[in-house]
């Protein structure tokens, strides 16, 4: 299935990418590319086939609910590329 | 230590148990090495020689007292895809070049336990996303064989330093082939392990349902005692296997009477290159004569593996890369606007472009409208591949197969083509999709250029595996060729 550069422009969006003229163009040709080859799927008949989300052999684990250490906030905030006292900074998200 | 040699993990271990050589005398040679070749080879992305150095000095007190394990004082190489605290991860990215972890891989943790020393991390695809190394954002590594040929990808930094003797040993992680395919192409062993053997704890995810961390080493023997150190139960991973820890030497030197090997026909793809058939089908005839019982099998799914990988894996690529945001870690651009075209921008800036086209590939697949078609799809296809191995695996105890249709590919060949690219997985992909146990093992030489055998087993059949390369390389010797460099 071949891509339209409104299609790329939408995913890249949805998908918070920013591109450049070029790259649209470059991502829709080389994205349809891809694309056609997955149509060889469409010739598996999967009718009543379950999906598999996982190969993994284990489902649902739990632990018990115990209090445990977790990471110190500085930790946690020493890799920020903004930060305001203990806080992420970030800009306005809301508008007033 | 006189000088520079390719020493295994387990010639090492004997030399330093017998106190003929110290781990700090073995780390120095490494490091040498390293400052010998590291120019043409580029296997590392940060080289931690300060710390390696004070990692000997304490292995060696370890040795002194006694107290020594399998891999104390061994230098090794950690893909930069693991988290290590306090050594810059960076994931071969722009978006982490200034990342440092504040915790550390349990698979990591698991090697300092036990006293290993970190030489430092390796060169990658960036977030794994590449089957040459080419995507590295800082510089492609070379393979040690011929130096304009790509090691592999995406752990090429892992199989080219332990190829070129850098290091005794490396971690990589293989979500579709990224250990298999760069250890054929370097002529090292590669394990990737059942989904679940090995903790994916402090493992950048890339696709979290594929993804696994194995061993790289210089041989079998070596692959073993890796394996034993990081497989294990970790609560810090859900998907860990709560099993009971295993000896994965003791099986070593069992041989493959009687064995079963099935040969599956798909993996012989068309455009195969003539010297990689040769090669993969003497290795057959070899294990033919020590015992083992070949016969063909099928496994008609195959041809769609290559399509259900690259949406499943891109898929879970788009959501597990969401977390690149510019707020919590790694590369921030904050000059646009406002807050969301600083995020694309971050983005736009920070990944390159295969990154960022499996992101968009993903996030294609997950969008409305597209979802039962693609995702969905995928996932069914999923099942019918894992219930083609189920079968054949009634009648066989393992697969032999080649690793990759070619030899290693000459550098930029493929990088303008993904597609292209991306057949270069088609023969590793199907064992990530099912979660079972594979590796690469040295089977010979083709244009001057390593050739790997694949092994393929069922879900935790790891010492079949074992047993079988290990026998192989009892028989023969690709394993002890080195590069001239």
């Amino acid at each position: 299935m071949a891509l339209d550069r409104e299609g790329v422009e939408h995913i890249a969006i949805l998908a918070r990418i920013g591109l450049t003229e070029e790259e649209v163009e470059m991502f829709r040709e080389q994205l349809s590319n891809i694309l056609e080859q997955f149509e060889t799927l469409k010739e598996v008949d999967t009718a009543g086939v379950a999906a598999t989300l996982h190969a993994g052999q284990l489902h649902t684990v739990l632990r018990e609910d115990v209090v445990e250490d977790s990471l110190e906030q500085e930790q946690v905030l020493s890799n920020a590329p903004r930060r305001e006292g203990p806080l992420f900074r970030v800009k306005a998200v809301l508008e007033e | 230590m006189a000088g520079f040699d390719y020493l295994s993990v387990a010639q090492a271990r004997e030399r330093l148990d017998r106190r003929d050589l110290s781990s700090v005398e073995l780390t120095q040679a490494c490091l040498d090495r390293i400052g010998q070749v590291e120019d043409r080879v580029k296997s590392f992305v940060t080289v931690t020689a300060d710390l390696a150095l004070k990692q000997a000095q304490e292995a060696d007190r370890i040795i002194g007292s006694g107290a020594a394990g399998p891999l104390t004082g061994i230098p090794t190489q950690i893909k930069d895809v693991m988290c290590t605290q306090g050594i810059r991860t960076t994931c071969s990215s722009r978006m982490l070049e200034n990342f440092f972890p504040v915790y550390t891989a349990t698979a990591v943790t698991k090697l300092l336990e036990q006293g290993a020393v970190i030489l430092g991390k390796g060169n990658m695809d960036e977030f794994a996303m590449g089957s040459s190394t080419e995507n590295s954002a800082f510089f492609p590594t070379h393979n040690p064989w011929n130096l304009d040929r790509v090691p592999g990808g995406s752990s090429g930094g892992a199989t080219a330093s332990v190829a070129s003797g850098e290091a005794l040993f490396s971690l990589g992680s293989d979500t579709g082939g990224s250990i298999r395919q760069p250890a054929s192409f370097c002529g090292v062993v590669g394990l990737k392990p059942t989904y679940g053997l090995v903790s994916r704890f402090g493992l950048v995810a890339f696709a979290s349902s594929l993804d696994q961390i194995g061993p790289v080493t210089r041989d079998v023997a070596d692959c073993a005692l890796v394996l034993n150190a990081i497989a294990g139960h970790d609560p810090r991973d859900a998907t860990s296997l709560p099993l009971d820890k295993k000896d994965y030497t003791a099986v070593l030197g069992t041989g493959v009477a009687g064995l079963r090997l099935g040969v599956p026909e798909e993996y012989f793809v068309e455009g195969m290159e003539e010297g990689t058939r040769r090669a993969v089908e003497t290795a057959l005839e070899a294990l033919q004569a020590m015992g083992a019982v070949i016969s063909p099998v099928s496994l008609p799914t195959t041809k769609y593996a290559l399509a259900c990988y690259y949406i499943i894996a891109p898929s879970e690529c788009s959501a597990n890369l969401a977390r690149y945001d510019g707020v919590k870690y790694g590369y921030s651009y904050q000059e646009a606007a406002d807050m969301w075209q600083d995020m694309e921008k971050t983005r736009q800036h920070g990944f390159g472009q295969e990154v960022r086209r499996r992101i968009m590939l993903g996030t294609y697949a997950l969008s409305t409208g597209y979802y039962d078609a693609y995702y969905v799809k995928a996932q069914q296809v999923r099942t019918l591949i894992q219930e083609d191995f189920a079968r054949v695996f009634q009648d066989v105890d393992a697969l032999v197969a080649p690793v990759s249709p070619t030899v290693a590919f000459p550098l930029g060949e493929r990088t303008s083509d993904p597609v292209k690219m991306y057949l270069s997985d088609v023969c590793t992909l199907p064992p990530n999709i099912a979660g079972l146990p594979c590796m690469s093992v040295p089977c010979g030489f083709d244009q001057g250029l390593p050739v790997g055998m694949q092994l393929i087993g069922p879900h935790l059949s790891e010492e079949t595996l074992l047993k079988v390369a290990h026998a192989y390389q009892q028989e023969t010797s690709w394993h002890l060729a080195t590069p001239q460099l």
